[in-house]
């Protein structure tokens, strides 16, 4: 498989990647350049690939129908604070899965693991009830505190306990004999050596809270507490159809700034999840 | 070990006989392990306890009324007709986003596996939709999908007429597998290529001395080398797949008729739109079920079709 490619060959596989990429590229491409055309222009054909004529007043409609700021705060408010709320239970929580030796550790690392098993969609209508119940439905505490606590995070508990276990045990021993206890070892011994785990488990916690949907429509009422997919499926015109120039507005100043900062960092992105990929 | 570990002068409130090493060591253990143990209790197990219990329950949200009915919402699932068409629904988007998305991953991590100049590029272009807003996404394939949209203007300019893609059975439920397949395949395509990286060369090497020519080195050799990795993606996949909502609920609403209703979709319905929450609990406790029976089943399996354990 590793052999040199002859030129023929060669041609061949870019030629083929490019025409896989089609779908992969052009849909972004296509909500950015509609996002900027004036609506007369949206349908037309033959399909304008690039803009000719431009209306950016869809952008100003964008903040004028709904608070945009606001619910994007709420996206980025929530999706930060349950990113750092993961990493902190799940480093911690794998870390003594892997390294420390406590009573009944294998049978509580199983019944997290159920976690796994279980959906959060299995369990929405209970959890709707609970949070009625303590007068939190139509904030945004479920969105807050079932990812960091719940299901969502047993995933990072895993990875996390996947890499605490490769960890040379001499650093540790090292450590004790130095006098250092326990949450000493762990804050300055095992977690500094964890970035690229944490790191990863940070990227997909981000993307797991950026992209919930059906846990704010279940649990959010009013647009000012909306997050942002919620949000952007609201531009609708009197008869509910979309208002397509708007949303794709909307969808471009939700995706864009991700997508940059993934461009940027994409190495640490691609390599990183490879690399939760699941050695082990 | 457990000797030097007894030799280590105890300091501080260490110093009383009770806080040996290990009792220290197991409070750390309990402590660390506390908030996601509580976490899974709390918003899970006790969960899973409840949805049990509401289904068995006639649950009347306006007239504020929860009587037990005992297993009466579970012959209203087997007397649901609608509900074989949602299964049929879900199968069919199960079965078709797992086998477009793991044959595709395959297909680009070997693409991308190959040696040649600006390969990395093409890699964070093929997973760049992983990280586009779902939403986002699925608003633009829905913009591209219409009857005068993006998709059909192409088509048209080569003087093919396309269809409604959204509005009819066949097309809508091709759609939402493929606007799926497209925003998440990335993940399984890196999967399948740290797997194919990890693959010892002197294999291929070998093969090629015997003069194996390449699709059987593939087969041979390949395949069976990556099996735990597809095994793996496999299971990710298909219960990922159980859980797609915010597509259907974007893209088709469910319809037309109940063409698209998968199982989540049409639970979401049944609980958050109608208020029948003893029905919408029973389909949870459904839900819970067939994926907890295909994770066995395909854990079951692994002992047949994987070649290897690392």
């Amino acid at each position: 498989m590793k052999a040199e490619l002859s030129p023929r060959m060669k041609v061949f596989l870019y030629g083929l990647m490019c025409v896989l990429l089609v779908p992969f590229v052009f849909p972004t491409w296509w909500m950015v350049t509609s996002s900027v055309k004036p609506i007369s222009d949206i349908f037309a054909f033959p399909p304008q690939l690039v803009p000719q004529s431009y209306d950016w007043t869809t952008y100003q409609k964008v903040f004028e129908l709904q608070p945009f700021v606001q619910q994007y705060w709420n996206s980025a408010y929530i999706a930060a604070l349950v990113t750092l709320g993961t990493m902190v239970v799940s480093s911690m929580a794998g870390y003594a899965f892997a390294r420390i030796r406590f009573p009944f550790a294998n049978t509580i690392f199983m019944i997290v693991l159920l976690g796994l098993l279980i959906p959060s969609e299995v369990t929405i209508v209970p959890l709707f009830q609970m949070f009625l119940k303590a007068g939190m439905v139509n904030t945004h505490w479920p969105l807050i505190l079932v990812p960091i606590f719940g299901a969502p995070s047993v995933f990072a508990t895993f990875v996390m306990r996947q890499f605490f276990v490769t960890l040379p045990g001499e650093l540790e021993e090292a450590a004790r004999v130095d006098g250092l206890g326990r949450f000493k070892i762990f804050r300055k011994i095992a977690l500094p050596l964890a970035r690229p785990a944490l790191a990863s488990v940070a990227i997909f916690t981000f993307l797991h809270s950026w992209n919930l949907f059906l846990e704010p429509i279940v649990f959010l009422s009013s647009a000012d507490k909306f997050t942002l997919p919620q949000a952007l499926t609201q531009y609708t015109d009197a008869y509910g159809g979309p208002m397509w120039n708007i949303q794709l507005a909307a969808a471009t100043l939700t995706a864009l700034p991700v997508l940059i900062v993934f461009i940027i960092a994409q190495k640490q992105f691609v390599e990183g999840l490879a690399h939760t990929g699941l050695k082990g | 070990m457990a000797v030097a570990q007894e030799n280590v002068a105890p300091e501080g409130r260490a110093s009383s006989p009770f806080w040996t090493v290990a009792r220290r060591d197991s409070l750390a253990g309990f402590l660390f392990i506390a908030p996601q143990l509580i976490g899974i209790i709390v918003f899970v197990l006790i969960p899973l306890g409840l949805v049990f219990w509401y289904s068995l329950h006639e649950w009347n949200v306006l007239a504020n009324t929860f009587t037990y009915t005992g297993a009466q919402n579970y012959r209203m699932l087997i007397e649901d007709t609608n509900l074989l068409e949602v299964l049929g629904a879900t199968a069919i988007f199960s079965a078709g986003l797992v086998v477009f998305n793991l044959s595709l991953a395959l297909l680009l991590a070997v693409l991308l596996n190959q040696k040649l100049a600006g390969i990395t590029i093409f890699r964070t272009l093929f997973f760049s939709p992983v990280v586009v807003s779902l939403v986002a996404w699925t608003i633009v394939w829905g913009f591209l999908l219409q009857k005068n949209g993006g998709i059909n203007g192409m088509l048209q300019v080569f003087g093919i007429e396309g269809p409604n893609w959204l509005r009819e059975e066949t097309t809508a439920m091709i759609s939402v597998i493929v606007v799926q397949v497209f925003k998440n395949v990335g993940l399984n395509m890196i999967l399948f290529l740290a797997a194919l990286q990890g693959v010892p060369n002197e294999l291929y090497e070998a093969a090629r001395i015997d003069g194996a020519p390449r699709f059987k080195q593939f087969r041979r050799i390949t395949l069976p080398l990556i099996s735990p990795t597809i095994l793996l993606t496999s299971i990710i996949t298909i219960v990922g797949s159980l859980q797609v909502f915010a597509q259907i609920a974007v893209l088709t609403q469910g319809g037309p008729g109940l063409s698209t209703t998968v199982l989540v979709y049409y639970l979401y319905q049944q609980a958050f739109q109608f208020h029948f929450f003893g029905y919408g609990s029973t389909l949870s406790i459904l839900l819970f079920v067939i994926v907890a029976v295909l994770t066995f089943a395909q854990w079951q399996m692994r002992k047949r079709i994987v070649f290897y354990e690392s």
